[in-house]
C-alpha cells in the first residue's frame, strides 16, 4: 500500500507539529489574560479584537514560528520616531529640515509567509508641515533614516505626491495623494509576492511586483507635526480585505480540484478505496467495512473475528468498562497486556478513573442498578468518526492535538467547558435508573424508601473512607517525590496515539454517555457505594503496587507517576467532577486510551497500528506546514481542514 | 402555414437526404396510439445533437403533426373525463359541468373533441369538456382513469420535448416553429396540471423566446399567460429557472417592464434570490437587472424589498462577493447600478463607493473574459456618468484609465500568428471592447480636470480617439466622438492635445454623413472646439464649417438645432468683421427670425446670445444694424412683448443695450418710442437682473463719451434731453436708490453722464 508506507519518525514529526500549533492557542490566551490584570478595559478589549481577527484572516500562522507584526518596534526606529497609544501611534519628533532628516519604523516582526495575503492600515491622523509621509514595507537592517521606498529592498507609497518608490530615489506615478483623515491600506500578496495600496477602502492596483520575503511593514515621517495611526488588525479595516482573499482562496482551491490526474485515473481509485477500507476495518467497522469491499471489490485483510474482538474491546472501554476491556484482551490476545506493561499500566490508571466515576464494573456490580450497560450499547457497528459539533469535548481536555485533522479551530474554553455538564444534566432528569434517581433526591422527604445505601450514615463512611485514602494518597507522593523525574520513549507513544484518537470519535459512544449520565450526574464517588469504594480504595493499592514493580523492573517512570498522581488527586476534593483534575472524568478521555490499546492489538497482529487515511491527512497536513516554511504563501488557503468535510 | 407550403419544393431536392426521416414523420400518422408514441420516443432519440435530422424533419411537416398530437393530448386529459353511465353522468352534469351529450359521440361546446385512441385503447370512452380545475380532479378520480391520463401525459411530454429538441437546433428551425404557432399552443398547455409536461413547455418555450428572431410581443398577447406564469413560479426551480429566462429575454421596452411589475414579478421573484439552485438564483438576478433598468418604478420599489430579513441592496451587496461566479457578480452589479441611477441608492452610499464600483472596475481586467470586460465598462460609464464624485474614485481604483488601454489591443499581434480561432474571437469582440472604452473614458473624463488630462496622456490616447472617429462601426465613432466630447471640455486639451492631433479634421469628416445621434455628439464638440481660445477654430473655419452649422440650424432635431446656433454663436464671439458677415449671409435673416420663435427656449437663447455676439464692437454694430436693423428691432419687440423666462428678456434687453452702443444704431431705439416705453418699464421690473439690463441700455443711450466730435455732442444732448422728456432721469433718480449695489452704482455712472 503506497499511501501506508510513511516512515514513523515523519509521523512523530507531524504530530509532535501539530501539538505545537495547538500550544499555540492556549498561551495566546494566556497572554489576553495577563494583560487583563493592566485594568485597562478598553486595551483588553482591542487586545482580544487583535486576536480574533489576526486568527481569522491569518489561520494558517503558526505564530510559534513566526509571529504576526501587532505593533511597531520601539527598537527597529529611528530616533525622529515617537512611538505612543501602545506602540501604535507614530509621531515625527525631528527637525524636518529636507530628506536627511527622514525616519522610518519597522513592526516588531517580518510577514510571515503564511499569511498568504497580508493587510494593513494607516491612518493619517495629521499631515503636519509638509505630509511627506511614506508607508509600505522594508527588509531588516535597512537604514531607518530614509522614507520607505528609497532604499533597496524597501517599498512605499508616498503622500506628497502619490507616487511609488520600489528600491528607488525617484518615483512612479501610481496613486492620488494623500493626506489628514486619509486611511491608507498596503496588502502584501505572498502568493505572487506582489503589492497593492488602498486608499479609503478603494484598491489603487498594484504598486510592486517581485518582492522579497521577510519584509516589515514600514511607515516613514518626514516633517513636524505629522502622525499616523497603524491598525494591524485592532481594528475592522476599511478595505475589504477578506473578499479580496476569498478570492485567493477560490482560486487555489479551483486549482487543487482542477488538478490533472489524466491516465491515472484507476490508480488513484484503487488507493482511495484501499484508503477507505482499511479505515474502517482499523476502527473496527465490521460490517460497514464488509459491505464496502464487497461493492468496490477488494479485500480485507483482517478476518472477521479479530476485527470484531477489537470492537467489542474498544467498546468496553468507551464505556468506561475497562476492567472487562482488560479481562477481554488478556482472553482473546494472551501476552499482549504482559509484554506491554506501559499500556496496561494506562489502562489500569483509566480503570481507577472510571471506578471513581462509578462506571467500571468491579464497582458497578455493588451497584443496585440492572446491567443496564451492556443494553444500552449498540448493537450495530458504532465508533463512527465524530467530527465538528463534538470537537469542543476534545480541545477542553487541552493536551490532545485534534485541530488539525478535524477542521475546527480550537474554540472558546469556556464555551466548551459549559456546554458538557449543561447536556449530561439534562439528559439525568429523564434517566430511568432508579439508584442514581433516588439518591439525587435524597434531600427531599419520600426519597429514601427504595434505596438501603443513602442516608447520613453512608455519607459518612464514605468521608470516613476518603479521608484514609487521602492519607494513603499522601504517602504515595512522598515516596513518589523521592522518585527522579526521567525522560521515556513513552511519552511519543502517547503522543501519537492521541492523534490516532482524533478520528476515533463517536456519536454513538455519546448514546452509552448519555445513557449512563445517572451515575455521573448524581455525582456520587463510586456511584455512592461504600462497598464500591472500598474496592476502588483497594484497587488504589493495587494500582499503587502495580507502579513500584513496573519501577522495580523498569526504572522509574515520570509518565506513570503522573497518570497515578493526576487519578489519585481525584480522591482530594469533594467534588471529583469539578476539580482542578476532573477533567479524567470525563467520558471522552476514553478515547486516547481506547485507541491506544486498539493500535497495540493491531501492531501485535502484525498489522498498521495507524489507518493509512490518518497518515496521509498527516502527511498532507505536513507538506502545508513545509510550504508555509519554503514561504509558498498560497498555502494559507490550501488548508487540509476545509478539505475534510 | 409557412413550413407546409414550402415543404414540396424541398422534398424535391432533398429527397434522398429525406428518406430515413420520412420514416419518423410517417409513424406520427399510425392508428394505434401505442405506435405513436413510440414513434416520437424514436424521433426524439433521432433529433438530440442532430442539426440536420432536426431540419429534416422540420421539412417534412413533423411540427404540425406533433402539435395536432400535443392539442389532442390535451384537450383529452384536460378538458375530458369518460362518462361510464348515467348515473355519474349526471353527478357529474350537475357539477357545474357544461356539456352536452349526444348520441356515443360527445359533443363540446367550443371545446375539442376527444378522440380515444390516442389515449390508449382500453381507453374507449367518450369526452366530456370539464371547467374548472378541482372538478376535473375530481372527475378523473371519480372515473379512475389515472392510467389514461398518464397516457396522454406521456404522448404530450414527448411531444413537447421533441419540439423543444427541434427548436434547440438553427434559427431557421425556430422561425419555422414559431411560424407554426407554437408558442400560443405551448402557452395553452401550461394550464394542464402536470408539473413534467409544464416543465417541457417551458423549456421549450424559454428555448424558442430567448432566440432573437422569436418576435417578443407573442408572450404580451395573451394578457392571461404572465399572470399564469406568475402563478407557476412556485411550482418548481424548474419552473423557476425558465421563466425567469422567459421574463428576462422577453422585457426589451419599459411598457413590459411594467406589465411584468404590475403581475407581481418583483414579489414573486424575489424569494427565488436565496433558492438553493445557482441557476435559479442566476436567472432571478438577471431578471431583475432587466426590470430595474432605467425603470424608476421598480427601483423604487425593489430597494425595500425584504428577502428572508434582508433588504434586496444587502442581498445583491452579498452577489458581489469576489469567490462568487464572474456572471453573478456582475449581474449584481448591474441590479445595483440601474437602482443607483434610478435614485433608489446614493451615489455615496457605501454598497456602490466600496462594492459595486471596485467590482465593475475589476470587470475591466486583464484577467476578465472580453465579454465581461465590455459589459463591466458599459455598466462602469453608465453608474459614474452623472456623479463626479464616482468619477475621481473609479479614476484611482484599480489603475482603471492604464487598464483601458489595454482594450485597444484586439486583436493582439499574438493572438494573429498563434491562433486562428482566437483571432476570429479577439476580432468579433474589437469593435465592442473599444467602444466600450471609450464609453467609460467618456464618463470618467466628464467632469474633472485631471481626470480629463491622466486620461489624455494614456499611451496613444489622441491617436486612439482619431482613428476611431473614422472606423466602420457606428457604435465605435459614436463612442469615440462622446470620448472627445468629454475631453473637449477642457480648456487646456482644446488648447495642446487637441490642436496637435488636429481632431477637428477627422470631426469634421464624421459631420458630412452621420446618422443623428453622431451628428448631435459631434456637433457638441464642434461647439467647443470653436471657443475663442481653441486654437483648432481658425482651421475650422477656414474648412467651410459655417455652411454646415446654418444646415443643422434648420434640422428637425432640437438638440442639433441647439448646437448648430451654439457653434455659430461660439464663432461670432469677437470674430472679424469677415466671419460675422459670413454668419449672417449663409444663415440668412429669414432664417434668423425663425430660430427667434424657436419653440425650444435653449435656440432661442443661444440665437440671441449669437445676435449679441454679432452686435459687439460699434463699427460691427452701426453695420449689421444699417442692413438689418428693421428685422431685429421687430424681432426684439416681438420677444419682450411675448411670454419668455427672465433670461431671454434679459438677454434680449442686452442686445438692445448693445444695439444703444451704436453710434448710428442709437437712433434706431432713440426714434422707437414703443421700445422707449419697454425700456422704462423693464427699469421699474421687480427683477434686478432686468432693471440692470434696461439700465445699461439707456446708460449707453446718454452715455457722452469724452473728446468725442461735437457732432456727436449735439446728438448726446438730444438723447439726453428726450429721454428726460420721458421721464427716464426720475427712474434713474430712484434707481440710485436700490438695493442691489449693481444697480445703483449703474444708475449714479448714467446720472454722472446725464449732469456732464
Amino acid at each position: 500500500m503506497t499511501i501506508g508506507y510513511f516512515s514513523t519518525t515523519a509521523s512523530f514529526r507531524i504530530i509532535s507539529m501539530i501539538s505545537n500549533l495547538n500550544n499555540a492557542a492556549p498561551k495566546m490566551a494566556e497572554l489576553g489574560a495577563g494583560s487583563m490584570l493592566l485594568g485597562d478595559p478598553a486595551f483588553n478589549y482591542q487586545e482580544h479584537e487583535l486576536n480574533e481577527r489576526l486568527k481569522r484572516l491569518y489561520p494558517a500562522v503558526n505564530e510559534e514560528e513566526t509571529p504576526l507584526p501587532r505593533s511597531w518596534s520601539p527598537k527597529d526606529k529611528y530616533s525622529y520616531i515617537g512611538l505612543s497609544q501602545n506602540n501604535l501611534r507614530v509621531h515625527y519628533k525631528g527637525h524636518g529640515k529636507n530628506h536627511k532628516d527622514a525616519a522610518s519604523v519597522r513592526a516588531t516582526h517580518p510577514i510571515p509567509a503564511a499569511c498568504g495575503i497580508y493587510y494593513f492600515e494607516v491612518k493619517i491622523v495629521s499631515k503636519g508641515r509638509d505630509g511627506y509621509m511614506g508607508i509600505g514595507l522594508s527588509a531588516q537592517g535597512v537604514n531607518m533614516n530614509r522614507l520607505p521606498g528609497w532604499d533597496k529592498h524597501s517599498y512605499g507609497y508616498h503622500g506628497d505626491d502619490g507616487h511609488s518608490f520600489c528600491s528607488s530615489g525617484t518615483g512612479q506615478p501610481y496613486g492620488p495623494t494623500f493626506t489628514t483623515g486619509d486611511v491608507i491600506g498596503c496588502c502584501v500578496n505572498l502568493i505572487n509576492n506582489t503589492c497593492f495600496y488602498t486608499k479609503n477602502g478603494i484598491s489603487l492596483g498594484v504598486a510592486f511586483t517581485d518582492l522579497p520575503p521577510n519584509l516589515y511593514p514600514t511607515v516613514g515621517l518626514q516633517t513636524p507635526g505629522e502622525i499616523v495611526d497603524a491598525n494591524f488588525g485592532q481594528q475592522p479595516f476599511v478595505f475589504d480585505i477578506e473578499d479580496y482573499m476569498s478570492e485567493w482562496r477560490a482560486k487555489i482551491h479551483g486549482m487543487i480540484a482542477r488538478f490533472p490526474i489524466g491516465e491515472r485515473l484507476g490508480e488513484w481509485q484503487a488507493v482511495l478505496q484501499n484508503m477507505v477500507s482499511t479505515y474502517l476495518v482499523h476502527h473496527g467497522y465490521c460490517a460497514t467495512a464488509t459491505a464496502f469491499a464487497r461493492a468496490t471489490e477488494t479485500l480485507i485483510q483482517e478476518d472477521q473475528t479479530s476485527i470484531k474482538n477489537r470492537q467489542r474491546i474498544q467498546k468496553l472501554v468507551l464505556a468506561g468498562r475497562v476492567g472487562e476491556a482488560i479481562e477481554a484482551t488478556q482472553q482473546l490476545y494472551p501476552g499482549l497486556l504482559e509484554h506491554n506493561s506501559n499500556l496496561l499500566f494506562m489502562l489500569k490508571c483509566r480503570q481507577f478513573v472510571e471506578m471513581v466515576n462509578g462506571t467500571d464494573s468491579e464497582v458497578r456490580c455493588f451497584s443496585v442498578r440492572s446491567p443496564k450497560s451492556q443494553d444500552s450499547y449498540p448493537g450495530s457497528p458504532s465508533l463512527s468518526p465524530r467530527h465538528g459539533a463534538t470537537n469542543p469535548h476534545l480541545h477542553s481536555a487541552g493536551a490532545d492535538s485534534p485541530t488539525c485533522s478535524n477542521g475546527v479551530t480550537p474554540p472558546n474554553k469556556n464555551k466548551s467547558h459549559n456546554k458538557y455538564p449543561g447536556v449530561s444534566s439534562a439528559s439525568s432528569s429523564s434517566s430511568s435508573s432508579p439508584s442514581s434517581v433516588n439518591y439525587s433526591e435524597s434531600n427531599s422527604t419520600d426519597s429514601t424508601k427504595s434505596q438501603p445505601h443513602s442516608g447520613t450514615s453512608n455519607q459518612e463512611t464514605r468521608c470516613v473512607a476518603r479521608q484514609g485514602f487521602l492519607l494513603n494518597l499522601t504517602w504515595v507522593l512522598c515516596s513518589d517525590s523521592e522518585m527522579e523525574i526521567e525522560a521515556e520513549h513513552y511519552t511519543n507513544g502517547v503522543a501519537e496515539n492521541s492523534s490516532t484518537r482524533i478520528m476515533n470519535g463517536t456519536y454513538k459512544h455519546q448514546e452509552i454517555l448519555q445513557a449512563e449520565d445517572d451515575s455521573c450526574a448524581s455525582r456520587q464517588l463510586c456511584g455512592g457505594n461504600q462497598a464500591a469504594t472500598e474496592r476502588m480504595i483497594q484497587f488504589g493499592r493495587e494500582l499503587q503496587g502495580l507502579n513500584e514493580q513496573l519501577c522495580r523492573e523498569y526504572g522509574k517512570n515520570a509518565t506513570h507517576k503522573k497518570m497515578l498522581q493526576d487519578a489519585f488527586s481525584l480522591l482530594a476534593y469533594s467534588d471529583p467532577w469539578n476539580c482542578p483534575v476532573g477533567q479524567q472524568l470525563d467520558p471522552m478521555q476514553r478515547e486516547n486510551i481506547c485507541s491506544a490499546l486498539n493500535s497495540a492489538i493491531l501492531e501485535s497482529q502484525n498489522l498498521p497500528k495507524q489507518p493509512p487515511l490518518m497518515l496521509a491527512v498527516g502527511q498532507a497536513t505536513e507538506c502545508v506546514q513545509l510550504m508555509a516554511r519554503v514561504r509558498s504563501g498560497s498555502c494559507s488557503f490550501a488548508r487540509v481542514d476545509s478539505f475534510l468535510h | 402555414m409557412a413550413c407546409l407550403l414550402e415543404a414540396p419544393l424541398r422534398i424535391s431536392v432533398l429527397s434522398e437526404v429525406t428518406a430515413t426521416s420520412r420514416h419518423y414523420v410517417d409513424r406520427l400518422f399510425h392508428p394505434d396510439p401505442q405506435k405513436v408514441l413510440q414513434g416520437v420516443i424514436d424521433m426524439k432519440n433521432a433529433v438530440i445533437g442532430n442539426n440536420k435530422q432536426k431540419a429534416n424533419l422540420i421539412v417534412l411537416g413533423a411540427v404540425p403533426r406533433l402539435l395536432y398530437l400535443l392539442q389532442q393530448g390535451l384537450s383529452s386529459s384536460e378538458l375530458k373525463t369518460e362518462v361510464l353511465g348515467s348515473e355519474l353522468r349526471t353527478e357529474v352534469l350537475g357539477s357545474e359541468l357544461r356539456t352536452e351529450v349526444l348520441g356515443s359521440e360527445l359533443r363540446t361546446e367550443g371545446a375539442v373533441v376527444l378522440r380515444t385512441e390516442v389515449l390508449g385503447s382500453e381507453l374507449r370512452t367518450e369526452g366530456v369538456v370539464v371547467l374548472g380545475s378541482e372538478l376535473r380532479t375530481e372527475c378523473v378520480v371519480l372515473l379512475g382513469s389515472e392510467l389514461r391520463t398518464e397516457g396522454a401525459v406521456v404522448l404530450r411530454t414527448e411531444c413537447v420535448v421533441v419540439l423543444g429538441s427541434l427548436a434547440m437546433g438553427t434559427e431557421n428551425n425556430i422561425k419555422s416553429l414559431v411560424d407554426c404557432h407554437i408558442i400560443p399552443a405551448l402557452l395553452q398547455g401550461l394550464v394542464c396540471p402536470d408539473l413534467i409536461f409544464i416543465e417541457a413547455c417551458l423549456r421549450c418555450l424559454r428555448t424558442v423566446f430567448i432566440s432573437p428572431v422569436t418576435p417578443v410581443q407573442l408572450l404580451y398577447t395573451d394578457p392571461t399567460v404572465i399572470p399564469h406564469l406568475m402563478s407557476l413560479l412556485s411550482r418548481s426551480p424548474r419552473t423557476q429557472d425558465y421563466i425567469t429566462q422567459i421574463f428576462s429575454h422577453c422585457c426589451k421596452t419599459p411598457e413590459h417592464q411594467t406589465v411584468l411589475f404590475n403581475h407581481g414579478a418583483i414579489q414573486n421573484i424575489a424569494p427565488m434570490l436565496i433558492s438553493l439552485s445557482y441557476k435559479v438564483r442566476m436567472q432571478a438576478l438577471k431578471c431583475f437587472s432587466v426590470l430595474a433598468y432605467e425603470n424608476t418604478q421598480v427601483s423604487m420599489t425593489l430597494v425595500n424589498v425584504l428577502v428572508d430579513g434582508d433588504l434586496l441592496s444587502q442581498v445583491f451587496v452579498r452577489m458581489l462577493q469576489r469567490d462568487l461566479p464572474i456572471e453573478m457578480q456582475l449581474t449584481a452589479a448591474k441590479c445595483l447600478t440601474y437602482m443607483c441611477r434610478a435614485g433608489a441608492i446614493r451615489t455615496d452610499d457605501r454598497c456602490i463607493v466600496l462594492k459595486t464600483l471596485p467590482c465593475l472596475v475589476r470587470m475591466c481586467s486583464k484577467e476578465r473574459l472580453l465579454e465581461e470586460r465590455v459589459e463591466g465598462a458599459e455598466t462602469l460609464a453608465y453608474l459614474m456618468e452623472p456623479d463626479v464624485e464616482l468619477q475621481r474614485i473609479a479614476s484611482v481604483t484599480d489603475h482603471l484609465v492604464a487598464m483601458l488601454a489595454d482594450y485597444f489591443k484586439y486583436p493582439s499581434s499574438v493572438s494573429a500568428i498563434t491562433d486562428i480561432k482566437r483571432l476570429d474571437h479577439d476580432l468579433k469582440h474589437a469593435h465592442e471592447l473599444r467602444q466600450a472604452a471609450f464609453k467609460l473614458y467618456a464618463s470618467l473624463g466628464s467632469n474633472d480636470e485631471d481626470i480629463r488630462k491622466k486620461i489624455t496622456e494614456t499611451e496613444n490616447m489622441m491617436d486612439r480617439i482619431v482613428s476611431g472617429l473614422s472606423e466602420s462601426s457606428i457604435k465605435v465613432r459614436l463612442a469615440a466622438v462622446r470620448c472627445l466630447h468629454s475631453l473637449s471640455r477642457s480648456v487646456q486639451q482644446l488648447r495642446t492635445s487637441f490642436h496637435d492631433h488636429a481632431v477637428w479634421k477627422p470631426l469634421m469628416k464624421l459631420l458630412q454623413n452621420a446618422p443623428d445621434e453622431v451628428l448631435v455628439m459631434a456637433s457638441s464638440t464642434l461647439c467647443n472646439l470653436l471657443l475663442e481660445f481653441s486654437p483648432s477654430k481658425e482651421p475650422i473655419l477656414e474648412s467651410g464649417v459655417v455652411e454646415l452649422l446654418c444646415s443643422l440650424t434648420q434640422s428637425d432635431s432640437p438638440a442639433l438645432r441647439v448646437n448648430g446656433i451654439w457653434a455659430l454663436m461660439n464663432m461670432a464671439f469677437q470674430a472679424d468683421q469677415k466671419v460675422k458677415g459670413e454668419i449672417v449671409r449663409a444663415l440668412g435673416t429669414e432664417q434668423l427670425f425663425r430660430l427667434l420663435s424657436d419653440p425650444d427656449t435653449n435656440v432661442l437663447m443661444k440665437t440671441l446670445g449669437l445676435l449679441r455676439n454679432l452686435l459687439s464692437t460699434r463699427p460691427h454694430i452701426d453695420q449689421i444694424m444699417s442692413s438689418h436693423g428693421k428685422q431685429i428691432m421687430q424681432a426684439v419687440t416681438l420677444i419682450l412683448e411675448g411670454e419668455h423666462s427672465i433670461e431671454v428678456k434679459e438677454q434680449t434687453l442686452c442686445i438692445l443695450a448693445n444695439i444703444a452702443d451704436g453710434n448710428t444704431a442709437k437712433e434706431l431705439i432713440m426714434t422707437n418710442d414703443d421700445i422707449l416705453q419697454k425700456i422704462k418699464y423693464y427699469m421699474g421690473h421687480s427683477n434686478a437682473k432686468l432693471q440692470l439690463a434696461a439700465t445699461f441700455c439707456i446708460s449707453n443711450l446718454i452715455w457722452n463719451e469724452e473728446g468725442s466730435e461735437a457732432d456727436a455732442m449735439t446728438g448726446c444732448q438730444e438723447r439726453q434731453d428726450k429721454l428726460r422728456e420721458l421721464g427716464f432721469v426720475d427712474i434713474l433718480h430712484k434707481l440710485t436708490q436700490a438695493l442691489d449695489p449693481n444697480l445703483c452704482e449703474r444708475a449714479k455712472t448714467a446720472m454722472q453722464h446725464y449732469l456732464a
